[in-house]
């Protein structure tokens, strides 16, 4: 470094960027080697571009067979690894019968066609009213409305069934994974060798795409909504694992002390001092774990979830927009409402008042349980005597599943040629030259960039990493498809950061903008992966541009509020000194605010990627034929090997994406001589 | 210092070490338990608490001053065993506590110590009884028994009325009563509080001293307190250990401090007190010699006040003041010149 700056001040400014430190020679010869076998091609070395079979790692065999072995011969003694599974499969059957028979189809008495309803479902009035009550109960007037409207748009569109059987499975995963998570979480903190063991798995449940275990729950737990339960329980743990840990952390250590010198035990310690002091954080986890829930919960369709998803799922199969985009909208309302009943309940979990006088019934003690349970009975019965009570009467019913066709058919008649000319021209001119330069470049070259990236931005450790990734992506086969899912990513995020980051350069100067474009980002954020795909398929039906779109959709938001975020914490002085020095608006972004901003970007460019690549396997369902096909095929054929591999693959890439990106922010920002941010 | 003393020690600390960093016992021991600085810093070793010895004894309140880093909170949290000690002996009623199981340490930390924090340590999901009532309810106690014991110590603090209100709804002096109730609500036999007043206004610190002032005549319980404030350990100290890099420099009481400062680093904290609102009269008085003085005495004053208070009755006469002791006994006399000598120093 030392002998960098001297050196600078020896050359003329202008020419500073030529001048050849060590890494710029090794970067130099590594690309230009790169080039060189590039331009020499397949034939002069063949095994630069097809992994030789020597070298190839029969993953997919090894972890098929593991499954196997799992499946038919694993036991621990007395019964078998998947009788166990199947057990646990049973127990969790029970909650979820019991929350579906209360929601959707009643208390039955027999088997099949021959059951009986002893006891009706509640009814539609009844969860809408009770619902809005928790909603008046956590966030007032405006809650209690919104959530009424949520939920009466649900039954108005003909998808309350489907809506109640998606709500049952949330109210089944949600408490088991927040407390699984919670239970997790707290072992990570008291033992560290707890969270050693955990920290890489966290990780890697989190890039995993969720299509890959699908499989080998299917075969594990079977097929059915209990199965899909328990993959939504897996998917939505890490984080509420994560915000325990961090929570724990972040109780005050005056706090801690307190809890030892009152002569706490360590369970008194962690029940009674840390995790009610840490409970605002806590909720925020179970908030996440409630928006995961029921993204997986769609998703899961695929292996027997039923619902809404379901919908979404077989509209899509039959390219049926209309139902498709019903079953969508009804999809977003879910999520707004839950999204903000439980961002309420949790505000009002942490701002208890005083109360002046103890009340002096039960009944007063209680007025919102009291009402609910009045208002449930109470419907109940006149439910049994007028049926528009009990069921949401068909005739009241409208479908905008027509409407939206017609639009579509609209659109498609009148600017076909202007939609098909934007799509071709960017798949012909942008799109397709990328892929096939990707696909084009050798594989060695490819990992060794990889590794070399690794080195210079954090050390050896990172190019190990990285480089082995990247290496293990080669030798088990998935090279070519790794490539098409790097390019569809890759576009994605380019295009995210095009239409992200002017957004966040205009809102971020405009604090009311902001606070709007804020509130589309935040839903945007909250709503399920599935949604997506309808309006991208409307509009250009199957292919690599509609899974692009869909991505981008999906993945913006933080680009733009990273962008915002980075904007506005520029310190005023330097702004001051910039505008001092003469700037015009025009400089002052370009040269000082962009530049210092950078860092947080970057942050946010990271997790445009992650998200991505957890939409990327999504969009299979559009026909891509990258990994994510990969894996939805091997969920279709139920190959535990074939997905899994491809699964990893993808992680992997996600794992590269995300340290690389890490390390360069962490870099920059040293370099700008700003501070590191807890958690960052 | 004083490492035995003729009264009772509640609290005896013996060569008390607190090395923060990779084997740092092990250095200890190799340098025979006394390592210098050099040697510290050679194994990058940071020391917080230095070869500390002290003695709490009954009913004092007895301060411990330092600026921050100096080691201060490390102490006091050596002296419950919330941070571990590396090295020494710290004897509570003469139990060596570096020795006492994790069993018996929650048994005496629920029975014998409290503890004030400086940001109150508030549960924010309890209310101010059950905040109170906390360290009860850890043992284990009743609800009626826990509360009545609760809403006692509440009325001590004069927080009373204020039992449903949440910690977030109470001003910073609040909490903090709530936070003194609280540790008092055990009965401990040794009070810590570890800068309880430096997180609240100048004008509540005033007030929130007075009333310590006001609980310890009450309940004469032995304390150490931490301090970053020198004219607040002034104020509340029988006496004061100063700290420094970890050590302590000095332990005395604050006349002590003042009249005969150990070293320049004890002299630059006193440099700016009064002292004559400080120095009592028995410290200054002469003795009153075969006779008494040619003019007579100007008047008479009590030894136990301080130079300050004493001035006035010289009502402009000049003449020495005749000092007497509790029981009305003579036993000095003040002379006019040393008194304004004093107060010239400032």
């Amino acid at each position: 470094m030392n002998t960098a700056d001297r050196s600078m001040t020896m050359e003329p400014a202008g020419m500073a960027w030529l001048r050849l430190t060590p890494l710029r020679l090794v970067w130099l010869v590594a690309l230009l080697a790169v080039t060189a076998v590039w331009i020499a091609g397949k034939n002069v070395f063949p095994w630069a571009f097809t992994v030789p079979r020597e070298m190839r790692l029969p993953a997919k065999t090894l972890v098929g067979d593991a499954m196997d072995w799992l499946v038919e011969e694993a036991n621990f003694g007395l019964f078998t690894f998947v009788e166990f599974t199947r057990f646990v499969s049973r127990l969790v059957e029970i909650p979820y019968q019991f929350a579906l028979s209360l929601l959707s189809t009643g208390f039955l008495q027999g088997q099949g066609s021959d059951a009986v309803q002893i006891l009706p479902p509640v009814s539609w009035i009844a969860v809408i009213a009770v619902l809005s009550l928790l909603g008046f109960y956590a966030g007032g007037r405006r809650l209690a409305l919104l959530v009424a409207c949520c939920f009466g748009f649900i039954a108005a569109f003909g998808q309350w069934e489907n809506a109640m059987v998606t709500l049952a499975s949330i109210l089944i995963a949600v408490p088991l994974g927040a407390a699984g998570g919670l239970l997790m979480g707290i072992a990570a903190w008291r033992w560290r060798a707890v969270d050693i063991a955990l920290r890489p798995l966290l990780d890697l449940m989190q890039t995993v795409p969720v299509f890959a275990y699908l499989v080998p729950i299917l075969f594990l737990f079977g097929f059915g909504p209990t199965a899909a339960i328990i993959a939504t329980i897996i998917y939505a743990m890490p984080p509420m694992t994560r915000i325990t840990v961090l929570a724990l952390r972040g109780v005050p250590p005056e706090v801690t002390d307190l809890g030892n010198m009152v002569g706490c035990t360590r369970r008194q310690l962690i029940w009674r001092v840390m995790v009610p002091t840490s409970m605002q954080s806590l909720m925020v986890g179970v908030n996440q774990v409630i928006m995961l829930s029921l993204n997986m919960v769609i998703i899961a369709s695929m292996i027997g979830a039923g619902g809404l998803g379901y919908e979404v799922l077989a509209a899509l199969r039959r390219l049926d927009i209309g139902a498709g985009i019903e079953a969508g909208l009804a999809i977003v309302a879910l999520a707004i409402a839950l999204d903000r009943l439980s961002q309420a309940l949790a505000r009002r979990a942490t701002a208890q008042h005083h109360v002046t006088q103890a009340p002096k019934s039960l009944l007063a003690a209680h007025p919102y349980t009291a009402a609910a349970v009045l208002l449930v009975i109470a419907t109940g019965i006149i439910g049994l005597a007028v049926p528009a009570i009990q069921a949401f009467p068909e005739s009241w019913q409208a479908s905008t599943g027509n409407f939206w066709n017609e639009v579509v058919k609209w659109i498609n008649v009148n600017y076909f040629d202007q939609l098909e000319a934007l799509k071709n021209a960017l798949l012909l001119n942008v799109m397709i030259p990328f892929k096939r330069f990707l696909l084009g470049l050798p594989w060695v070259g490819v990992v060794g960039l990889v590794a070399l990236a690794g080195w210079s931005l954090g050390g050896w450790r990172l190019a190990l990493l990285t480089g082995v990734l990247a290496l293990l992506i080669a030798v088990t086969g998935q090279w070519a498809k790794a490539m098409v899912t790097v390019y569809l990513c890759g576009a994605s995020v380019v295009l995210a950061c095009l239409i992200g980051m002017p957004i966040g350069m205009v809102t971020a100067g405009h604090p009311r903008l902001w606070r709007l474009v804020e509130a589309v980002i935040d839903t945007l954020q909250t709503l399920p992966s599935f949604v997506y795909l309808m309006p991208a398929v409307m509009l250009f039906r199957v292919g690599d541009f509609t899974a692009m779109l869909a991505v981008v959709a999906y993945a913006i938001s933080p680009v733009i509020r990273y962008t915002v975020l980075g904007l506005q914490r520029v310190p005023d002085n330097l702004i001051e000194a910039g505008k001092a020095s003469g700037c015009t608006n025009w400089q002052l972004m370009t040269k000082v605010r962009l530049k210092l901003a950078l860092p947080e970007i970057m942050l946010g460019i990271n997790q445009t990627v992650m998200l991505a690549l957890s939409m990327l396997v999504i969009t299979a369902l559009v026909g891509t034929r990258d990994l994510g096909q990969e894996v939805y095929i091997a969920l279709t054929k139920a190959d535990t090997g074939r997905g899994i591999v491809a699964g990893l693959a993808v992680a992997f890439i996600a794992i590269i994406a995300d340290r690389l990106i890490t390390a360069g922010s962490r870099r920059l920002r040293a370099r700008l001589g700003l501070q590191e941010e807890a958690g960052a | 210092m004083t490492v035995s003393s003729d009264r009772s020690a509640t609290l005896s600390l013996k060569s008390v070490w607190k090395l923060f960093g990779d084997g740092a016992e092990a250095v200890l021991r190799e340098a025979g338990g006394n390592p210098p600085p050099e040697v510290l810093r050679a194994h990058a070793i940071i020391p917080a608490v230095r070869n500390v010895t002290l003695d709490v004894h009954e009913g004092e309140c007895f301060v411990i001053m330092g600026l921050s880093g100096s080691g201060k909170s490390t102490l006091v949290r050596c002296m419950s065993r919330l941070i571990e000690p590396t090295a020494g002996e710290i004897l509570f009623h003469g139990e060596n506590l570096l020795e006492a199981t994790p069993q018996r340490l929650i048994e005496i930390r629920r029975h014998q110590m409290g503890m004030v924090f400086q940001h109150f340590a508030l549960l924010p999901h309890l209310n101010v009884l059950a905040n109170v009532a906390f360290p009860l309810e850890v043992q284990g106690i009743g609800r009626v028994e826990r509360e009545a014991r609760a809403r006692e110590m509440i009325e001590l603090v004069g927080l009373g009325g204020r039992e449903g209100f949440y910690p977030r709804e109470l001003s910073g002096g609040q909490q903090q009563r709530v936070g003194i109730a609280r540790s008092l609500a055990v009965e401990p036999d040794v009070w810590f509080l570890d800068e309880p007043f430096s997180a609240l206004d100048p004008l509540i610190r005033r007030e929130m001293q007075d009333e310590f002032i006001r609980l310890q005549a009450v309940l004469k319980k032995s304390i150490v307190f931490i301090t970053h404030d020198f004219d607040e350990s002034i104020r509340l100290a029988d006496r004061i250990a100063i700290m420094k890099d970890g050590a302590v420099v000095q332990i005395g009481s604050p006349e002590d401090l003042l009249m005969a400062p150990a070293d320049d680093y004890v002299a630059e904290f006193t440099h700016n007190v009064s002292k004559s609102k400080v120095v009592r009269v028995a410290s200054l008085m002469k003795p009153t010699g075969a006779k008494s003085p040619k003019g007579g005495y100007g008047g008479e004053v009590r030894e136990d006040v301080s130079v300050a208070e004493a001035a006035p009755r010289f009502a402009g006469s000049g003449k020495p003041l005749k000092v007497v002791n509790g029981e009305g006994k003579i036993v000095g006399r003040l002379e006019h010149s040393d008194v304004v000598k004093l107060m010239m120093q400032g």
